[in-house]
Order: structure tokens, then sequence, then C-alpha cells
């Protein structure tokens, strides 16, 4: 499979979650893990540029296929807006939930480039924040649309 | 709201936190992320019954596994005398279960293999019989004669503890007299703090040197390595806690769990580190859960609206072991501060702790060592009273509410109270929310048959544990060091005994020294979370580390201040009476061009120039801050909700939160903090419960079951603050962190029941989901703790 723009290959369990191949094999440790019952969204990752939850799908499922986790956010050392929304906006804590909640802000941000309130709480719905009780983090995906080209815009 | 400025403040103010730039690229160090070579993993194997004899346990298959390295029961444990450890409480908890399981989810077994698959297999392969036992799952229960023993290991009875706060005979008098007493069960059902990362640790022994190192998922370095040292033997100075990045806390990961120890003689059996990470339901099921306190709370009052005395009973629900982590003088926490933010003649409270087949725990999630039901109790009774005189809520608080010329008031139960301005706070929060304007709309609302509710709620709280001649964690006074050192280049490096598990401390205490010696919070390393690189204390929970160690840090610099000014004195040639301070330079009265960075300062202090006898060079200094008194930060929220008749579902609409925390910090950290104690407070109310049915199944074990507030349950926050500064604190600062988990829950709990007034309806429990809330309206609100058919 290809991660963040590098082919990966390596054998493994045919139970292996994809969760654990990212974090465990590749070492990836940015996406998280947080729940039993695929409720929480720390796992969150892009396959074939759609989010996902990458607890409910198998390593094996993703052969071949595209990845994209938070590590492949930032741009030729440049950050994401979404990135630089949630600094400036406060929209992380503890930092858990983080990756996740970057990867759907980007996404939906890819997609609907004007997002209102009720869009950006509704596109984070399946994910757990336990710090920030989400308003902060509302702000950064808004601050991120609002500036499409990062701080400089 | 406050959003980061782009340029840091040479001190306070709301500033980007340093500690992003690796959270927002996933390069953050949790426990799951750290990798050591020839790390091999653990499970632990955990009872499937809340109360059972062990008959026997094989382990023949898992240890046959292939890829199973050791397999390590009670019995092994007990070799070592291993097999129980203490609780911060005082108590003690089985490692793993030698005679009896007490819980299900309790833990029985370890396995250590080469992956976090084959260890998982493996525990499959272990067969425990088990002789089930009739259970105690309902507190109420517990003292019964004929209720079985939990702790047959202590004594014949389920009793834990008595512990009473009040003058018993003057509260009765008052009651007995009052024209109005109202009376009124309360149950805060048991929740659990559920961080999105649950609890881990990494245990490596290296036996050649004796060097044992654990990370772990600890809010507790310093009292784990001393919990360490008397359960496995190893000398203290031979152990080293490292807090890696930690995915929120809230209370949960202050306790010793049975995991960190089994990962450790695991380490110490096989040579190699052993890592062991909770999966979601073991987190919910067997790690510190919070609240569980059933609540008969009673108020007196005059005619006229006078509040006189509270009264209440509490019997709590400890589990299995009592392993609530709270100041050893207070087995019921800060429960005696129930007295609330009122000026009452008298108050009594009498708490009773008792065993039951639950999770151990008690004192998490943000609670402030049980502030969290005392203001739940006293702000529902405080309801229930204008409820029975037919008064305005806001009203009858407002006609209580201590003044600020009562300061510092001594409150019925003894607690010293330091600063407030409580009439301006709930005032500014009715302004902010228009609250007339609401009560408008919500009778007009009323006549077409809608449902609307308003809810108040004003909570002081006690946090800053604390004063060392009252409080200790087994015997640890409350007190925190740190450690200070200013670098000959002038940048500073920060040394303190509490950790961050999201809240910002290499953030704000960096901003603490900037204020106090003008060096830019971005040359100031904050170091924490490691014993072996930090001085000692206790740790952070209980919103204790600005109040102590804040208190340390300004302390501390301005002792660097203090040598600065000598150092500069011998650079100018004056006397150091002579010399003026400015953030960031000494300088000659009179003459300010004739002065010295704190750059300059510092370089000059490493370097050859002739200081005064008995002043040394280096510019560094240390505190270990014992606290005079305890930080009363204070608050006044308003919940606005619209209660669908159809359904009882509740929607909140809006929340406003008025805080006075004293001295801001970081007041984007302090706003941000809020926001999360917020939806908190409206998961709890509307919809976090751990529930058991008879036979002791938990039925919140895992986030299908426990209902965690979402982006779309939680409303746009609308914050207000005042300030009034703690007048004994350095910096006038007070605690903040689980103000808003302590203060919401009355609010929405008080709006969902006002909406409910054209019911009738005076009280029902937590949490008012649409069964209870629909319930509650036909008059039936139901017990919410246990599994109701
Ligand atoms: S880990 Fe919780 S949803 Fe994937
Ligand atoms: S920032 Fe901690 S869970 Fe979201």
């Amino acid at each position: 499979m290809t991660v963040n723009g590098t082919e990966y290959t390596r054998d493994v369990e045919p139970r292996m979650l994809l969760i654990h191949f990212i974090r465990d094999e590749l070492e990836l440790t940015g996406s998280h893990w947080g729940c039993d019952t695929s409720n929480c969204g720390a796992c969150v990752l892009w396959l074939d540029g759609t989010p996902l939850k990458s607890c409910t799908a198998l390593a094996a499922m993703a052969n071949g296929r595209d990845i994209r986790t938070v590590e492949g956010l930032e741009r030729g050392g440049e950050l994401d807006p979404v990135q630089q929304g949630f600094i400036a906006c406060h929209g992380l804590q503890c930092g858990f939930c983080t990756p996740g909640m970057l990867m759907t802000a980007r996404w939906l941000i890819d997609h609907h480039p004007h997002p209102t309130e009720a869009e950006i709480r509704e596109a984070i719905s399946g994910q757990i924040c336990r710090c920030t009780g989400y308003e902060n983090i509302v702000r950064s995906v808004r601050w991120a649309a609002e500036h499409p080209s990062g701080a400089a815009s | 709201m406050s959003t980061a400025e782009p340029d840091p403040p040479l001190g306070y103010g709301s500033m980007r936190r340093k500690e992003d730039t690796r959270f927002i690229r996933g390069q953050g160090s949790f426990i799951d992320d750290i990798k050591l070579g020839g790390m091999l993993h653990g499970a632990v194997l955990r009872s499937p019954y809340a109360h059972a004899r062990i008959q026997s346990i094989d382990v023949s298959a898992a240890q046959a596994h292939p890829r199973v390295r050791a397999v390590i029961t009670g019995e092994t444990l007990a070799t070592r005398d291993l097999a129980w450890m203490p609780t911060l409480a005082g108590d003690t908890q089985a490692v793993l279960a030698t005679d009896k399981v007490r819980f299900q989810g309790q833990e029985v077994a370890f396995v250590v293999a080469d992956d976090r698959y084959a260890a998982r297999d493996a525990l499959e392969l272990i067969d425990v019989e088990y002789e089930p036992l009739p259970t105690v799952m309902d507190a109420r229960q517990a003292l019964d004669p004929d209720a079985p023993v939990v702790r047959d290991d202590l004594g014949a009875s389920n009793h834990i503890f008595d512990w009473e706060s009040g003058d018993a005979a003057r509260t009765d008098e008052i009651f007995a007299a009052a024209d109005v007493t109202i009376a009124e069960d309360l149950l805060y059902p048991r929740v659990h703090p559920a961080p999105l990362e649950t609890c881990g640790a990494i245990a490596d022994f290296d036996p050649i040197s004796g060097k044992l190192t654990v990370w772990s998922t600890s809010q507790a370095p310093h009292p784990h390595r001393l919990l360490y040292s008397m359960v496995a033997g190893v000398p203290e100075h031979k152990i080293r806690v490292i807090s890696p990045d930690i995915g929120g806390g809230f209370g949960n990961k202050v306790p010793l769990y049975p995991g960190y120890l089994c990962a450790i003689v695991g380490s110490m059996i096989t040579g190699r580190p052993v890592k062991w990470i909770e999966d979601r339901s073991e987190n919910l099921m067997s790690t510190s859960f919070a609240r569980d306190y059933h609540m008969h709370g009673e108020i007196a009052a005059t005619r006229d609206g006078k509040i006189l005395a509270v009264r209440v009973r509490v019997l709590a629900d400890h589990g299995a072991f009592n392993g609530a982590a709270q100041p050893t003088k207070f087995p019921a926490g800060f429960f005696g501060v129930f007295t609330g933010s009122y000026d009452l003649q008298a108050a009594h409270c009498q708490v009773t702790g008792v065993y039951t087949n639950k999770a151990p725990g008690g004192v998490a999630y943000s609670c402030s060592f049980r502030i969290t039901e005392a203001v739940y109790l006293v702000e529902r009774m405080v309801d229930m009273l204008a409820f029975e005189l037919d008064a305005d809520a806001a009203e009858l608080r407002m006609q209580n509410l201590l003044r600020p010329d009562q300061f510092p008031y001594t409150c019925a139960t003894g607690w010293v109270y330091d600063s407030g301005d409580y009439t301006s706070t709930l005032q500014l929060a009715l302004d902010k929310a228009d609250y007339t304007g609401l009560r408008q709309e919500q009778a007009a609302g009323r006549e077409r048959g809608e449902l609307m509710g308003i809810g108040i709620s004003f909570f002081t709280e006690a946090v800053g544990a604390g004063p060392r001649k009252h409080m200790d964690i087994m015997g640890l006074g409350m007190a925190d060091g740190v450690e200070l050192r200013v670098n000959p280049g002038g940048t500073a490096v920060l040394r303190i005994a509490v950790q961050t598990q999201g809240q910002g401390h290499e953030t704000t205490f960096a901003q603490i020294v900037a204020e106090e010696l003008g060096i830019p919070p971005d040359r100031i390393e904050v170091v924490h979370g490691d014993t072996d690189q930090t001085p000692f204390g206790l740790g952070t929970y209980g919103s204790r580390s600005t109040p102590v160690s804040g208190a340390a840090t300004a302390v501390a610099a301005r002792r660097i201040r203090d040598k600065a000014r000598v150092v500069a004195a011998a650079m100018l040639e004056v006397a150091t009476g002579d010399l003026e301070w400015e953030k960031g330079r000494w300088y000659v009265r009179g003459d300010p061009d004739q002065g010295r960075s704190i750059a300059e300062i510092a370089l000059a202090a490493h370097s050859d120039l002739e200081l005064p006898a008995g002043v040394e060079g280096q510019l560094d200094a240390s505190c270990v801050y014992n606290p005079p008194n305890l930080t009363y930060p204070c608050g006044a929220y308003v919940c606005v909700v619209d209660v669908d008749p159809g359904t009882g579902k509740v929607e909140v609409r809006r929340f406003v939160a008025v805080d006075d925390c004293g001295v801001r910090i970081n007041p984007m950290i302090v706003e941000g903090q809020i926001h999360g104690g917020l939806a908190d407070g409206i998961g709890m109310a509307l919809m976090e419960v751990i529930a058991y049915d008879t036979q002791g199944n938990c039925l919140g074990g895992s986030f299908m079951d426990y209902l965690l507030p979402t982006a779309v349950e939680c409303p746009s926050w609308e914050l207000g603050e005042t300030v009034t500064p703690s007048p004994h604190h350095p910096i006038g600062a007070k605690g903040v962190g689980e103000s808003a988990t302590v203060g919401s829950p009355p609010a929405v709990v008080n709006a969902v029941i006002d909406a409910l007034r054209p019911f009738g309806v005076r009280h029902a429990d937590m949490p008012l989901t649409p069964a209870q809330v629909w319930r509650a309206t036909q008059g039936r609100p139901l017990r919410t703790d246990l599994a109701q058919s």
C-alpha cells in the first residue's frame, strides 16, 4: 500500500487491524487508538481520499490502496492550514483526538470549502474529544476554511 | 473568546501552546507510541464474575503457546509477596486475584507474549474455574446483616468508614425550628472519566544495575515511584517513573493499577521490557470510576427564603477495594464544602463508605476531591427550595450568596473561603444570558405546551491541595518542589513536579517565569513528568498544578530576581538598594539607562565577576511550596434546554458560564479547560452512567453503552469572567481545571427539572436520558444505578 506517498510492502496476519499495521508495523504513531467499538474516531485516516476509522478495517483490505495519515498533512515543510488553525484557535489539549480531527477537517474543507458551524459539528460527530468541549475544534476548522493558504493569506 | 496572539506575550496573556507543534504533526509520544528494543507485550485476563471464589487456574495451555514468554497468576505474585498492593486510600487491593474475584473485570492473570495479538490469544487458553457467589450491587443493601461480604480478607462487614463534618446538634436545632424544610434522595451516579487514551505502562528492569524504569500514564509519577518501591522491593533511587505525553487524565490516571505492576513483574521475569496497554472495556470496567454517592439531602429556610442550614447523609459506594485517591484525613474528599456559596448558620454531613462488588475508585473525573458531589447536592437543594417556595431560582441565590465583605469567610464546616465577589459573578451570568428575557420566553412557550427550561448553578470550589499540616497522601505532604535555572546565555530551564495531560504546563509555567523575570516564554524549557529529572511533588489532579506548583514557580523566579539584583549591583558598582526592577532588567533608580538585562546578569553570574561574600555564582533557585490555604474559585452557570414533550429528549440550547479563577495566566488555555468541563457536565447530566445488573454485570463497559457527548450535543459555549485574585497565592491565581466539570451538571439538571415544571416534577436522578425524563413526567423517575427490568 501507499502511505503518505511512500510505498510499503509487508506480510501481515490476515486479522491485523489497519490501525495496528500503521502504528506498529510502519511506526506512524500519529494515528491513535481509543476504543474497541469504532466510536471514538482517534484512528481516523484517509483511505483512497476518504476518512476511515482505521480500527474498522483490516490491514489486508488496504492492499494496493492509498492512505494518508496526519504525518502526511504537512507539505514541503509547510503546515496544512488545518494544523495552523488548531494551533491558532487552541483546538487541542491533550492532543490524542487531534490527528483524527485534523484528517476529517481537511476532508471537509476539501469538499465544502465554506462549512457552516452545523456542518463542522456534523462532520466530527463520529469522533470524541474529552478535553476541548469541541468549541475550539469548530473554530479551528473554520479558521482553516477562512485561510485556505494558511497564515500568510 | 481568546485566540492566541501571534507573538508570545512576555508573561501572561493568550499565547499559542508550545506543546502543540508536536501534537498537530502526530509527533506526540504517548505510551503506546513508545517502542523499546526487545519489547514484549502483556495482556490481563479478567474475571467475568462480579463475585466468585477461584477454584483453580490452569495456565498450561497458555504457557505452551509458542509466542508466550510468561504467564503470571496471583500465586506467582504471592511467592514474591506481590499479590496485594496498597491503595492511595490506605486500603489494599489484589494485583492478581488469589482467593476470589470481587468485581467484574478484576485482574486474574497476566500473559507476556511476543506481540499484542499473541498475548490476547493466550488469554483464551487460560482455564479458570470459578464458584459464583452472591453479589452486593446496591450500596443501600451493603450494610444489611445478611449482605454477602465483599472483603472477607478484612472482616465480616462491608463497612469501610464513617466520617462527619459540621455541628450536628446546632443543625438539628435549626431544622426543628425552621419555617420550611425539604428533604430529597439524590443519586450522583457512578460515571467514568474515560480519557481518550486508556491507561498503560512499559516496564524495563535491568537486572545488572538493578534499575527499574517505568513509563506509565501517571498523573502522579513521584508518589507512584514510592508505591512501586514499597510493592516491588526496588529502592526508590533505583526507580525512574516517566509520564510521557498523556491523552487526558481527569483523575483516571492517579491510582496505581494492577496492570502496571504486572508489567513490572513481567519485565523482571523475562528480563525484557514489557508493554501493557488496556483496551477501552478494561478502562471503563476496572479503572477508577467517579462518584457513586447516594445522598439524602435536606435544606432549612425561612418562609421568605433565607437559607439557614443544610444537612446530608451519604452512602458512598467505593466498590470492591477502597481505591479512592484523596488526602488521607479526608475519607470523603472535600465533600465538607457542601455548604456551597451561601451564608449558612449551620451544616452537618455524615458519610458512610461501603464495599460492593463493583470496580474500585471513587475520586476521579475532575471532581476536586468530591466537590462535584457537594455542589450538585447544594445546588439541587436550593432549586428545590425555590420550587417549594415558588421563588425565582436566581433571586433566591442572590438573596443568600456570600457578600464580598464576608471574605475571608469561614463556612459552617470550617473551610476558609479565601476570596470572591459572588453576586457580581452571578449578575454577570444573568445579564449575559438575558435571564429576564429567557423567563418571558419560557412563560410564553409554556402557553403553547413547549418545555423550555432555565437552570442556574453557583459553585464554590476548594482546590490546590494543600497545606502539609492537613493534607497528605500516604503520609506525603502535598507540597510541590520546582527548580529553576537561568543559563549563561539567558535562556531558562524550569523543572516541575507536576505534569500535563493536556493542561498545557509547558506553556503556562513558562509564562509564569516570563512574567516574573522577563525572559520570553519560548526561551524557557519546562521539564516535567520524569522522576529522574524533576523535584519531588504530588502530581497533577484536583486542580492543584497552578495553586501549588505555579506558586512554587513564581517564588523560585522571585528568588532568582533577588539574586540577579545582587549580581546587577556588583556589575554596576552600586548598592542593591539603588536598583529598581522593570520586567527583564534591573536599573539604577533615577538613571534608567544604567541597567542590566536578565540575560546580561545571567552571563555575569556565571563569569569571574566578583560577588559579595556569601553570594554564590550562577543564577538558579528552587522552592518547595507549602500552600497556606486552598484557593476557592467560583462561578455562575446558566443553562437553557428544550425538552421534547413527546420523547423526553433534552437539547441544550445555550450555556452561559462565568468563572472566577482569580488571575488568568493564559486566558486561552483557561477558557479551553472550561469548555471541556462544560461538555463533561452535559455528558453526566444527560447520558453518562456506569450501571450494573443484579448479577454484577457492568452495563457501561464500552463506548456503545457508555455514551459521551459529541460536537452535536454541545452548544457553542458563552463564557464570561470576573477576577477576584486569591489573596494568599503569590500571583493571585486559583485552580480552574475542574471548575466547569464541578459546576455544570447541576445547571443542566436544574434546567431540565425547570422545563418539567408543568408536570410538577421536583427531582429526578441523572442521567436525564429521554427514558428518565419521560418517566419523570409520569411521576415515577427511576434509580439510574441499577438495571431496570
Ligand atoms: S479506535 Fe475508536 S473509532 Fe477507531
Ligand atoms: S484534545 Fe484531548 S481528547 Fe481531544
